[in-house]
C-alpha cells in the first residue's frame, strides 16, 4: 500500500523535538505561570512520544510502560504545580512569575 | 601531764580572742579577764603537769616526758654527713623535763602576776586590748620556746618572743623613740638568730633530726663523733655550741649584742618586767643549759661563754652605777645578772645558772613592777633625780622594793644570796680570775641597787609640787603582785641551800642536775665546808661594802649633792659610765653608718646598673622588636587577612548578580547548559 509519506520513527522524533522546543521556549519566555505549567506538560509529553516511538520501533513494550508511568508522575507534578500556583495567587493576587523574585540576590 | 599542749595554747587562745575574735567588742574588764584568765589557766595546767611529771615513771627513770602533738614538717629522706639517709621529720611536740618544769613554772607564775599588775598599770592607757593581745601572744610564744621538744619548735617560740618584744617595745608607736627602740631590738636579735639558724643547719646536716632527745642523746652517747675538726678549725660540738651561744648573746643581751636591752625600756614597764627581765631575755641561758652536752664537749667555747658572761656582768654593773633613769639602772642590772648566769653556764654550773634565772625572775620582775608603780605615781617621770622620799607616800611599794633590792644584793636569807653564792662558789672552783670579777660585780650590784633605792625612796622629794600632789600608793591590783613576787624573792632561794660538806639539801640543784649530761671531765666540785663558808662570808662582805658605799653617798637625807661631788672628782670616768662606754656611739659610727653606706652604694648599683642598664636596656630592646613585629603584623598578617575578606566580598558581589529570582532566567540557563552538554556529547563522544 504505497503512501505519499511513510510515517516512520524519524517523523515521531522530529515531532517530539518540535514539541520539546515549543515547550522549552514557552517555559523560558512566558510569564504567566499557568502557561509555563502547560509548556512543561508539552515537554513531558514530547518525551513520552519519544519513548513510545522507540518502543514501537524496537518491539519492546518497556518504553510504553515507562510512558504510562511518566504520565502518572506528570499528573502528580501538575497537581503540585497548580497547588503552588494557588498559594502564589493568594499571596500576590497574580500569576505573573516575574513578580515572585524573593530569591533575588 | 597529758595536757602539756594546753600550756602554750591557752595564752594563744587568749591572744586570739582579744586580738581577732572579740577585737574592739570587749569592755576593759572583759579584756583583762580573758587575758589574765588564760594565763591563770595555763599556770594551773603547768602546775598540774609538773606535779604529774614528778609522780610519773618517767621521772622515776630519770627520763623526760615527751608529747608529740602532730607531725609538723614531714620532709622525707635526705642525705646526711655520714653518707646515709635520715628521715627528717619535725614534729610539733613538747618536752617536759626538770629544766622545762622550772621554766614553765617561772614563766606562767611570774607572767600571771605581771598580767595582773598590768591591769592597774595600763588602766589609763589607750590600746588596752592591743596590749593584752601582745602580752598573751608573748606568753604563748615563751611557753612554746621552753616546752618545745626540738630546736625548730623552740626557734618558733624564739622568733615569736622576739616579735612580741618588738611589738611591745614599740607599743607607744605615736612617739619617736619607742618604735626606734623596737626596731633596734628586733634587728640586734636577728643577728643572734642567724647564729641559731646556723646551729640548726649544722645539726640537720649531721644528724638529720632536730629533736632534743635524739640529737643531744646521740651526742651524749658517742661524744667522740662530734670532736673531730668540722669548720674553721672548730670541732662540730664547738661550732654548734658557739652558734647557739651566738644566738643566746642576741636574745640575752650579752656583749657585744647587749645594746638593745636598755633601749627596750621604752616599752610599758610591766613589759620590761615580763619580757626584758624575767622571761624572754633568759631564753639564751635556757638554750645554753638545754644544749649543755655540746658546751661540755667544747671546753674552749665554755670558756668563751664564761668570759663573755663575766665581762658583761661587770661592764653592765659599772654602767648601772652612773645611770639616772630608774628603768635604765634596772635594765643594766638585768644585763649584768644575765652575765652572771652565762658565767655559771661557762664554768659548768648549769643548775646554778637556772637557779639564778629563777630567783632573778622573781626579784627583778618585782623591782621592775615596783619601778612601774613609782613611775605610775610620778605621772610618767623616770628620772631618779626628780624623785626621793617616796617611802612615805608608797609604803607597800617601798617595802617590796626593799625586799627585791636586798635579794639582788645578796643579803643572806633572801633568794639572790643563795643563787649568787652558788655561782661564785662554782666559779672559784674553775677560775680564780673570773671569781674575782664576779665578786667585784656582786659588790657593784649591791652599790647601784641601793643607790637606786636611796635616790628613789629616801631623802627629800625633789620633783615639782604638782608631782608631789599626785603621789599616791598604787591600787591593790598593783600592790598584790608586788607582795606575791616579794614573797617569791624572799623564799625561793630555800629550794637551793648550798651544800656544806655532807649537809646536802640542795633540792633544786639535784632536780635540774638531771638534765646535765655526764660527758667529759665533769665539773663536780665539793669544796670543803670551811672554803664554802669563807666564800660565802666574802661575798656577803662585798655586798655589805657596796651597800655601805651607796649609803655613804646617797643614804639618809644626803640627796644628790654627795653623789655629784663624787662624780665631779672623777669626771672622765663618770662621763664614760654615764654614756655607757660609748658603745652605742661606736656602733653608730661603724655598723650603722657602714650599713647606711653600703645601702647607699647598693642603691646606686640598683638605680644605675640594674635599673639603668639591665631593666631600661631590656625595655629598649623590647620596644624596638615590638615595633618591628608590629609592622609585620599590621602589613603582612593583617594584609593577608584583609585580602581574604576582600576576595570573598568581591566574589559574593559577582555571584549575587546571578541570583535574579526570575525562574524563566534560570530555566534559560538550564536549557543552554543542557544544550551545551548535548552538543558536547554529540561532538566529542560521537563525532570524535
Amino acid at each position: 500500500m504505497g503512501a505519499i509519506l511513510e510515517v516512520g520513527t524519524l517523523h515521531y522524533v522530529v515531532l517530539s523535538f518540535l514539541l520539546f522546543l515549543v515547550g522549552v521556549v514557552g517555559i523560558i519566555v512566558r510569564r504567566n505561570m499557568i502557561v509555563v505549567l502547560m509548556s512543561l506538560e508539552l515537554v513531558l509529553n514530547s518525551v513520552n512520544l519519544n519513548l513510545v516511538a522507540f518502543s514501537y520501533a524496537n518491539g519492546d513494550l518497556t518504553g510504553q510502560v515507562f510512558a504510562v508511568f511518566s504520565i502518572a508522575v506528570a499528573a502528580g507534578e501538575a497537581a503540585v504545580g497548580l497547588g503552588i500556583l494557588v498559594a502564589l495567587f493568594r499571596l500576590r493576587q497574580t500569576t505573573e512569575l516575574d513578580k515572585a523574585t524573593e530569591l533575588s540576590g | 601531764m597529758r595536757l602539756l599542749w594546753l600550756i602554750p595554747l591557752l595564752p594563744f587562745f587568749g591572744a586570739f580572742a582579744n586580738g581577732v575574735l572579740l577585737r574592739g567588742r570587749l569592755s576593759k574588764k572583759g579584756v583583762w579577764m580573758v587575758a589574765c584568765g588564760s594565763v591563770l589557766a595555763s599556770l594551773l595546767v603547768a602546775v598540774l603537769a609538773i606535779s604529774g611529771y614528778l609522780g610519773s615513771e618517767h621521772y622515776a627513770a630519770g627520763e623526760p616526758f615527751e608529747q608529740q602533738v602532730y607531725e609538723w614538717i614531714p620532709s622525707g629522706f635526705l642525705g646526711i654527713d655520714d653518707g646515709t639517709f635520715a628521715d627528717l621529720s619535725i614534729e610539733m611536740g613538747f618536752l617536759l623535763d626538770p629544766l622545762s618544769c622550772v621554766m614553765i613554772f617561772v614563766v606562767t607564775f611570774v607572767g600571771f602576776w605581771i598580767h595582773w599588775f598590768s591591769v592597774g598599770y595600763m588602766d589609763h592607757e589607750p590600746g588596752f586590748q592591743r596590749y593584752f593581745t601582745y602580752l598573751n601572744l608573748f606568753m604563748g610564744m615563751m611557753l612554746m620556746l621552753v616546752l618545745g621538744n626540738n630546736f625548730l619548735v623552740t626557734f618558733v617560740g624564739w622568733e615569736g618572743v622576739g616579735l612580741c618584744s618588738y611589738l611591745l617595745i614599740g607599743f607607744y608607736y605615736d612617739q619617736d623613740f619607742p618604735p626606734f627602740a623596737g626596731r633596734k631590738a628586733f634587728i640586734v636579735n636577728r643577728i643572734g638568730d642567724f647564729f641559731f639558724l646556723a646551729a640548726m643547719f649544722a645539726l640537720v646536716q649531721r644528724f638529720g633530726s632536730l629533736n632534743y632527745e635524739r640529737v643531744l642523746g646521740a651526742i651524749e652517747h658517742s661524744p667522740a663523733a662530734v670532736q673531730g675538726t668540722y669548720v674553721l678549725g672548730l670541732s662540730f660540738a664547738a661550732f654548734v655550741a658557739l652558734a647557739i651561744f651566738g644566738g643566746a648573746t642576741g636574745k640575752s643581751a650579752q656583749i657585744p649584742l647587749h645594746v638593745w636591752l636598755p633601749d627596750a625600756m621604752a616599752g610599758p614597764t610591766p613589759v620590761s618586767a615580763l619580757i626584758h627581765a624575767a622571761t624572754m631575755v633568759t631564753a639564751g641561758v635556757y638554750m645554753v643549759a638545754r644544749a649543755n652536752v655540746l658546751f661540755q664537749l667544747a671546753p674552749g667555747i665554755s670558756e668563751v661563754v664564761a668570759v663573755v658572761g663575766a665581762l658583761t656582768a661587770i661592764f653592765a654593773a659599772t654602767i648601772g652605777l652612773a645611770q639616772t633613769d630608774i628603768k635604765k639602772v634596772l635594765a643594766y642590772s638585768t644585763v649584768s645578772q644575765l652575765g652572771y648566769m652565762f658565767l655559771a653556764c661557762g664554768v659548768g654550773a648549769y643548775g646554778a645558772a637556772i637557779f639564778h634565772l629563777m630567783t632573778h625572775a622573781f626579784f627583778k620582775g618585782l623591782m621592775f613592777l615596783g619601778s612601774g608603780s613609782v613611775i605610775h605615781a610620778m605621772g610618767g617621770e623616770q628620772d631618779m633625780r626628780e624623785m626621793g622620799g617616796l617611802r612615805a607616800h608608797m609604803p607597800w611599794t617601798y617595802r617590796t622594793f626593799l625586799v627585791g633590792t636586798l635579794a639582788i644584793a645578796g643579803v643572806p636569807g633572801l633568794a639572790g644570796f643563795f643563787s649568787k653564792d652558788q655561782i661564785l662558789a662554782s666559779t672559784w672552783a674553775s677560775s680564780k680570775l673570773l671569781w674575782i670579777v664576779g665578786l667585784v660585780t656582786a659588790g657593784l650590784t649591791a652599790c647601784y641597787m641601793f643607790r637606786l633605792l636611796f635616790m628613789t625612796f629616801h631623802g627629800e622629794f625633789r620633783g615639782t609640787p604638782e608631782q608631789r600632789d599626785h603621789l599616791h600608793e598604787s591600787p591593790p591590783s598593783m600592790t598584790v603582785p608586788l607582795i606575791v613576787l616579794a614573797a617569791g624573792a624572799a623564799v625561793s632561794g630555800y629550794v637551793g641551800i648550798p651544800r656544806l660538806g655532807r649537809f646536802d639539801v640542795n633540792v633544786f640543784d639535784h632536780f635540774v642536775g638531771r638534765v646535765v649530761a655526764h660527758v667529759g671531765a665533769g665539773h663536780e666540785h665539793h669544796a670543803s665546808v670551811a672554803l664554802e663558808l669563807g666564800l660565802m662570808a666574802l661575798s656577803v662582805a662585798m655586798a655589805a661594802a657596796g651597800i655601805w658605799l651607796a649609803w655613804h653617798y646617797y643614804g639618809g637625807d644626803r640627796g644628790l649633792a654627795e653623789g655629784e661631788r663624787w662624780a665631779a672628782r672623777l669626771p672622765r670616768l663618770h662621763r664614760l659610765l654615764a654614756n655607757k662606754y660609748w658603745v652605742d656611739e661606736a656602733y653608730d659610727k661603724t655598723v650603722v653608718r657602714g650599713t647606711w653606706a653600703s645601702a647607699r652604694a647598693l642603691f646606686r648599683f640598683d638605680s644605675g646598673f640594674i635599673d639603668g642598664f639591665l631593666v631600661n636596656g631590656s625595655r629598649n630592646v623590647t620596644v624596638a622588636t615590638s615595633v618591628l613585629s608590629g609592622f609585620f603584623d599590621k602589613y603582612f598578617v593583617d594584609g593577608a587577612v584583609n585580602l581574604v575578606g576582600w576576595l570573598s566580598q568581591a566574589g559574593s558581589r559577582f555571584f549575587r548578580g546571578l541570583q535574579t529570582g526570575l525562574v524563566s532566567q534560570y530555566a534559560l540557563v538550564v536549557a543552554i547548559g543542557t544544550a551545551v552538554l548535548v552538543w558536547f556529547y554529540i561532538v566529542v563522544r560521537l563525532g570524535g
